[in-house]
């Protein structure tokens, strides 16, 4: 290494001095999570054709309209879990390191939380239908399951960026990790909304 | 080396062998399994694809064979549909889209002044992805569990009751498969392109063939989820008992046709799109100008992108859908002619204002310019919902798009092969061989799927086995027949030539054929680290412009040098300003390891061993934990 003028001059150094624009790990997350988006709009668009197609009576003869009372309490969970993530990354971004820890946790209590309402939620539903019982079944158990799946790998990234925070592996300079698994995380709570909406409210309108 | 002896001055010999060091991978069996290199990748895509397509051409070789005359015994019914489906599919999914974005992966970051993809462990992942899914498909023919269902797999002939055992399991699983890799692809393409270009590349510096793999990224990321989300339904309603197309319990069975083309459009412009780009490279090397209209292609590449989401229906004009949304979609197909036909005047005005030196990358141009404009005319006759109804599902069809996708995607890959062999091998090619290719591959081509045209409008319908005599098809299958041998002796000439040019060849010159773009700027191979200065580009034809030359010569700056460590500059999305540079990956076995996890998932999937899927998915799992956790050094 040099020292003295050289190495306050040289591009490493010069560049932190710089206005820093997006990484190529977060573009490539955008990225993702555009083709993700793709997915869901397809599937949840499927519904709709599903359904249009399938005749007038929905769901179909001998299955009752979803109940609403545990689907908005797993809403009231999962999108406000999204905010103690924005407030751990903003922790982090002043080094803040008991922010990052808190907000994580925070964050993987409510989606785990999330998780088990919704394995409640099956537990009832499937005494009355499953899969193969119809196409409403398909949909309803694919489209949820399918987030769910979403959901649990979303709180494997949280749990792994938890366990890096708790061995201080990020710091002022060096969050991005956290900025993009956040990213992510918030898609897959946004995106509850739309299903809130196709599967469990749609079918009342 | 020659590259450090004819460095410049500024860059100087010592950082040239300090790069080296940090770039250079060593000649052992683990450097082959775990190198990022974009060359290499780039390379083995290449080679892979063209087995593919081998394996493909000798599928369609025999079918050809079986069909010559009427009531021929070489093929029974089952092999011939299992040949025709594998003949398909792999054309397009394991050869069209992975050969170009073979030439993507050696080509993108050498245009654009980079010293490697944005993610070049992803990059090779993609590889290992795409390998596993090619030898997952390709090992079922043997098996006789080949897809025998089409390349698009209509539903309800490929539902669990009417066509029952493994075939359909393969060919599901193994596109699900096969798109983790080009979606992974697609987003490399999009951050290289975006993130990684050279100072000064400013959106409109960057060449046409970059603009065209990045239109092409979007389109599969936009465009492949509906064909990954259709295959998982019609993977659950096979294994699981779902009812997405099953008509019985509320399901429909064009939700498959919708989905499938939703993805199937967009996808003959994901194909099409890189050969266009490729097109829009050779074209100014052989005209010895730049490119006219440079702004109004660029325009055209994207509004194609855009417009090709907004045609599906044009596949389905004869399943009833109701007349009105015909209508909008016959005229969304004819719409999206408009911008292909800019493309072609920007390039036959080009060759009017140029000079032309004929040589054999420019023939294979003019050959694609010649059976693309006869594929784009029966296209623009399908767009008319009347003729298309009177011609659905007959050979008039497959004529088509054998004129669209062979005069548009293999010609220009072949004017590609020719044109950057040099580049990639270091070694001139016979030109008196690549001739001779070219012509029997033109008249062969031309004799294949010319009479396909007629037999198709005198009623043989596609995908039959064999034909009665007497109908009056006799003559036309076997002028097609005689011109699929012609084909594959032209197209045996091309590796013949390859092998030539890589056994006795001439050493190529850095820059043989005055190319403009960024790659003919350095050595043929390039070195490991691609440049020893990274550009600074000052125009769209750097290697033409005199002041992007000076930017590498003597007095570079460090910045542009970066020989401390294994880094590249990364610079603004749209002007491409000097953001800071970023250190790049070493090799690694994780990639190969985390495509061996998906390969276990899929195989356990196709024959019920969910354990076994589980363990794979655990492998995987842990692979990225350690591939992700953050560095010991500060980043």
């Amino acid at each position: 290494m040099r020292g003295g003028v050289a190495a306050v001059t040289e591009p490493a150094a010069l560049a932190t001095e710089l206005p820093a624009g997006r990484s190529t790990g977060w573009w490539g997350m955008a990225l993702f999570i555009a083709t993700e988006s793709t997915l869901f709009a397809a599937l949840l668009g499927s519904y709709f054709y599903l359904r249009f197609q399938a005749g007038p009576q929905w769901p179909p003869a001998g299955i009752r309209p979803p109940e609403l009372f545990l689907p908005l309490i797993m809403t009231a969970l999962l999108l406000p879990s999204s905010l103690p993530l924005l407030w751990a990354e903003r922790g982090i971004r002043r080094g803040q390191q008991w922010r990052l820890r808190a907000g994580l946790a925070a964050t993987i209590a409510l989606g785990a939380s999330f998780l088990s309402l919704q394995a409640m939620e099956y537990a009832s539903s499937l005494e009355e239908f499953t899969f193969t019982t119809d196409v409403y079944g398909s949909l309803y158990y694919v489209i949820t399951g399918f987030h769910g799946a979403h959901v649990t790998i979303g709180l494997l990234m949280l749990t792994w960026l938890l366990a890096a925070a708790l061995r201080g592996k990020f710091g002022v300079r060096r969050h991005e990790r956290v900025r993009i698994a956040a990213l992510y995380w918030h898609f897959v709570d946004l995106v509850w909304a739309a299903i809130l909406f196709t599967v469990y409210l749609s079918p009342r309108l | 080396m020659s590259t450090v002896a004819e460095l410049p001055a500024g860059a100087g010999p010592a950082p040239a062998e300090q790069l080296a060091a940090r770039w250079e991978e060593p000649r052992t069996v683990r450097a082959w399994f775990t190198t990022v290199d974009h060359k290499r990748i780039g390379r083995r895509y290449l080679v892979t694809a063209s087995v593919f397509f081998g394996l493909a051409g000798v599928s369609a070789i025999l079918l050809r064979t079986q069909l010559a005359g009427p009531e021929a015994g070489l093929l029974s019914p089952q092999e011939y549909n299992q040949l025709f489906s594998m003949h398909g599919t792999a054309m397009i999914f394991l050869f069209a889209t992975p050969m170009l974005f073979g030439f993507g992966n050696f080509l993108v970051p050498l245009m654009i002044g980079a010293r490697d993809m944005a993610f070049p462990r992803l990059n090779a992942f993609g590889y290992w992805v795409f390998l596993f899914a090619g030898v997952f498909m390709w090992a079922s023919l043997p098996a006789g569990a080949a897809p025998n269902g089409g390349w698009f797999a209509y539903v309800p002939l490929t539902d669990e009751v009417n066509s029952p055992g493994l075939h359909l399991d393969v060919y599901t699983l193994g596109l699900l498969f096969l798109g983790i890799s080009t979606t992974a692809g697609a987003i490399n393409f999009i951050v290289t392109a975006l993130k990684l270009r050279a100072p000064g590349m400013s959106l409109n510096r960057v060449p046409i063939f970059v603009w065209a793999i990045v239109a092409t990224s979007f389109m599969v990321l936009f465009a492949l989820p509906a064909l990954n989300l259709d295959n998982g339904l019609l993977f659950l309603d096979r294994r699981f008992g779902t009812h997405f197309f099953d008509p019985e319990a509320g399901g429909n069975v064009l939700l498959w046709q919708h989905l499938f083309w939703i993805f199937g459009h967009p996808d003959v412009y994901i194909i099409v799109m890189p050969a266009l780009g490729i097109v829009s490279a050779v074209l100014p090397a052989f005209c010895r100008r730049g490119l006219v209209a440079y702004p109004l292609v660029v325009l055209g590449v994207v509004s194609i992108s855009i417009i090709s989401f907004g045609v599906w229906a044009h596949h389905m004009f004869a399943t009833g859908l109701p007349q009105l949304s015909l209508s909008f979609f016959s005229a969304a197909s004819s719409i999206i002619t408009i911008p292909s036909g800019l493309q072609l005047f920007a390039w036959l005005t080009t060759m009017l204002l140029g000079r032309l030196v004929m040589r054999a990358p420019l023939l294979f141009v003019i050959g694609f310019i010649v059976t693309f404009v006869i594929g784009g005319f029966t296209g623009a006759m399908f767009a008319l919902t009347a003729f298309d109804q009177q011609v659905t599902d007959s050979y008039f069809v497959v004529a088509h798009f054998h004129y669209v996708l062979f005069g548009g995607a293999v010609f220009p890959i072949l004017a590609a092969v020719y044109f950057w062999l040099p580049k990639i091998t270091g070694r001139m090619f016979s030109e008196r061989l690549a001739r001779w290719a070219f012509w029997l591959i033109f008249i062969g081509m031309n004799v294949t799927f010319f009479p396909m045209h007629l037999s198709g409008l005198f009623g043989m319908p596609r995908r039959v086995y064999t034909y009665p005599e007497g109908l009056g098809w006799d003559p036309w299958n076997l002028l097609a027949t005689l011109g699929s041998y012609i084909l594959a002796v032209g197209l045996l000439l091309v590796v013949v030539g390859v092998v030539h040019a890589l056994r006795r060849g001439k050493p190529a010159a850095d820059d043989p054929w005055g190319g403009d773009t960024l790659e003919w700027a350095t050595t043929s191979p390039p070195a490991p680290y691609n440049f020893p200065v990274l550009p600074e580009v000052h125009s769209l034809h750097p290697v033409w412009d005199p002041r992007t030359a000076e930017s590498v010569a003597a007095g570079a700056p460090e910045a542009r040098t970066l020989a401390e460590g294994r880094q590249t500059i990364r610079t603004s999305e749209l002007d491409a300003r000097y953001e800071q540079p970023i250190e790049m990956p070493e090799s690694s076995l994780r990639p190969l390891v985390a495509a061996t996890g998906l390969l276990v998932v899929f195989g356990g999937l196709l024959f019920d061993w969910y354990w076994v899927a589980a363990g794979g998915g655990l492998l995987l799992a842990l692979t990225m934990v350690g591939w992700l956790w953050p560095p010991a050094e500060p980043t």
